[in-house]
């Protein structure tokens, strides 16, 4: 992916986020990681993205 | 329970019989080889095995009749072959009612429709829909007419002792109190098992926080036999709702609480009425219905760590709870009253050694933490614990609206023999088979064979599946099945001119052989009867 590529999911994920109803972020976005886990289909691969996503994230 | 001026046994399709306590009193003091306490549909079962391998039993029932209501619905196809082998399942597939598919929806919207495995190859359906009064009643029939079981109604054990050889049992009836040796008891008493209490047993596991209704109501409703799964209805936002039908007109509800409901609240009358009503408007009936039966059920799994104490063996709910959805109660019992049916019987006969027992409570223990995994993953999808896991579930529900490869996640964990893998008595699985055929402690695949079935000429026994015509080995208790290689069975069993599979009475491979030799078919035989190499 070029840095273009990069920029024009990070604001098309923006755009998505503020057009749908405000509690249906975590919805929307459990269900994108589905999808592209999915079409990712390396299981290991994404265990280790939903890791990598939670870190510096604050924790209970 | 029921509604108020019906008592207990007030239904409206089912006459409930009466039956006395024993009458004729001079041998009921006399020593059985076998005591069973509980004749719910487990100890039943235990005593038409019992009785089908020769071996007489007491059978004791604290109540005057079968239970109250329609509670374990659902029987899966390898209940429908133990039914078969203790000689009681024509009357079932009579009246129950065979099924197949399964439809799920999330918010009122179908994301599923799933089909249970079928083929010309399998004698029975993967499911069928009954009500347990008539489980209860037909295994009842079959014990009538089986004169090696004495079933004696209103009958308490109220104590149990172990005695030299045997184990003494106090029994309380309408008439006095005795006592009655054995040489071996069942506990088939139920998920409250006082047994289990008198010997100070405890069931461990985890309790899951999901309670359901569950609810009967009769109305002529034009839905085929389709399992229904509502996630999140309009009826119960945020819940799940269970349909079945069943014999008679009768269609079962299950519908989960919230979290803010009481149970002592979401039992009353009115309130089963106004939900079951709810229910029936996002099913699109509208019709007239009647309040049959209702009763409130929790996603527990609980078991006992081993299901012997001496000579005592517990078998179904004294041994393990399970959750509802995938329908394992009332199955996995069913499987437990065989297994220990059969080797008691074959104890007790002298055609195998004591040690056989052993094996017991590791093949029925394991089976059961094992419906544990599947019923757990069920559970959590059912009725999500946590927040995450509500989250995805919602999520994957809602991605299944719009693609296809999530939707199973909504399927039951259904019923399937688990395979005994590391049970004491089967053989090590030949690694010379290619993948797909079935391997030593599963229960054997049926296939077509001439008119029938490959499980219609098992012996009542051991059987010797052969596809070499020449493999002879004789033991008392050992049919050999010579197979043509032209068979569906070869297919399904993966067979080559020397294959052969050796099957025990409860229909598990004990072992196989991809090229057998009689000297190891008889070492497995010996190995499953529970006797130490030779
Ligand atoms: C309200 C309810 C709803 C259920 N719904 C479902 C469902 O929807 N799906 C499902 O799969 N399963 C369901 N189950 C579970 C299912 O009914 C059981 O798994 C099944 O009945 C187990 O059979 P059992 O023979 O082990 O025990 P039970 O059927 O409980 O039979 C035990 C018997 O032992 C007798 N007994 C107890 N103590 C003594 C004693 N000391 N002396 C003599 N007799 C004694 C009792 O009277 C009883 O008849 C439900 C259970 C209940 C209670």
């Amino acid at each position: 992916m070029t840095p273009q590529d990069v920029e024009a999911v990070y604001e098309a994920l923006a755009r998505k986020i503020d057009a749908i109803a405000p509690d249906q972020t975590e919805p929307f976005l459990a269900k994108l990681a589905l999808l592209l886990a999915y079409d990712c289909a390396d299981v290991a691969r994404v265990q280790r993205r939903i890791d990598e996503a939670a870190l510096n994230l604050d924790h209970p | 329970m029921r509604p108020v001026g019906r008592s207990e046994t007030d239904s409206l399709y089912f006459s409930y019989p009466h039956f006395e306590p024993p009458q004729e009193r001079a041998h009921l003091e006399d020593r059985a080889p076998v005591a069973i306490v509980g004749a719910g549909p487990i100890g039943m079962t235990a005593a038409l095995t019992l009785a089908r391998h020769g071996i007489a039993s007491v059978l004791f029932e604290s109540k005057a009749t079968f239970n109250d209501g329609s509670r374990a619905i659902c029987i899966a196809r390898p209940s429908f072959h133990i039914l078969e082998r203790i000689g009681a399942v024509s009357p079932f597939l009579d009246k129950a009612l065979g099924w197949t598919k399964g439809r799920s929806f999330y918010r009122g919207k179908q994301i599923l429709e799933f089909e249970m495995p079928d083929s010309a190859d399998e004698k029975y359906r993967p499911m069928y829909n009954l009500q347990q009064q008539f489980i209860e009643q037909f295994l009842w029939q079959a014990i009538v007419a089986q004169p090696l079981i004495e079933l004696r109604w209103q009958s308490t054990v109220t104590g149990i002792q172990d005695i030299a050889g045997g184990m003494m049992l106090e029994v309380r009836d309408l008439n006095g109190t005795y006592t009655m040796p054995a040489e071996y008891v069942l506990a088939a008493d139920g998920a409250r098992s006082p047994l289990r209490k008198m010997r100070g047993h405890r069931l461990h596991g985890e309790y899951y926080e999901g309670k359901y209704v569950i609810a009967d109501v009769q109305m002529p409703h034009d839905y085929p036999t389709i399992r229904r799964a509502l996630f999140d209805p309009d009826c119960r936002p945020g819940g799940t709702v269970l349909v079945h039908k069943q014999p008679d007109d009768i269609w079962r509800i299950d519908y989960q609480l919230a979290d803010d409901e009481s149970e002592a609240d979401a039992t009353k009358e009115e309130n089963v009425r106004a939900s079951v009503a709810a229910v029936l408007a996002d099913l699109d009936y509208h019709g007239p219905w009647e309040l049959e039966w209702w009763s409130i059920y929790s996603a527990n799994t609980l078991a006992l760590d081993d299901y012997r104490d001496g000579r005592l063996f517990f078998i179904g709910d004294s041994a393990h709870i399970v959750p509802i959805f995938g329908v394992r109660g009332l199955n996995n019992g069913l499987a437990d009253a065989e297994n220990i049916g059969w080797k008691l019987a074959h104890v007790l006969t002298g055609r195998a050694e004591p040690a056989l027992l052993d094996s017991y409570s590791p093949e029925r223990r394991g089976a059961t933490l094992d419906v544990f995994a599947n019923a757990s993953k069920s559970a959590r999808f059912m009725t999500p614990p946590t927040r995450g896991w509500r989250l995805m579930r919602d999520a994957a529900l809602n991605l299944a609206l719009s693609h296809d490869f999530v939707g199973f996640l909504a399927k039951p964990r259904q019923m399937t023999p688990y395979t005994y893998a590391d049970s004491p008595i089967v053989a090590a699985d030949d690694q010379t088979f290619g993948q797909g055929s079935p391997v030593a402690g599963a229960a054997l695949p049926n296939a077509r064979l001439g008119e029938g079935f490959l499980s219609d000429h098992l012996g009542q026994g051991y059987t010797l599946i052969s596809f070499d015509a020449a493999l002879r080995v004789d033991l008392p208790d050992l049919v050999t099945l010579h197979l043509a290689l032209e068979t569906p069975a070869a297919r399904v069993l993966g067979a080559g001119p020397k294959t052969a599979y050796l099957v025990r009475p409860d229909g598990h491979i004990a072992a196989r052989w991809h090229d057998a030799a009689p000297d190891q078919v008889l070492a497995a035989f010996h190995l499953s009867q529970g006797r130490p190499a030779q």
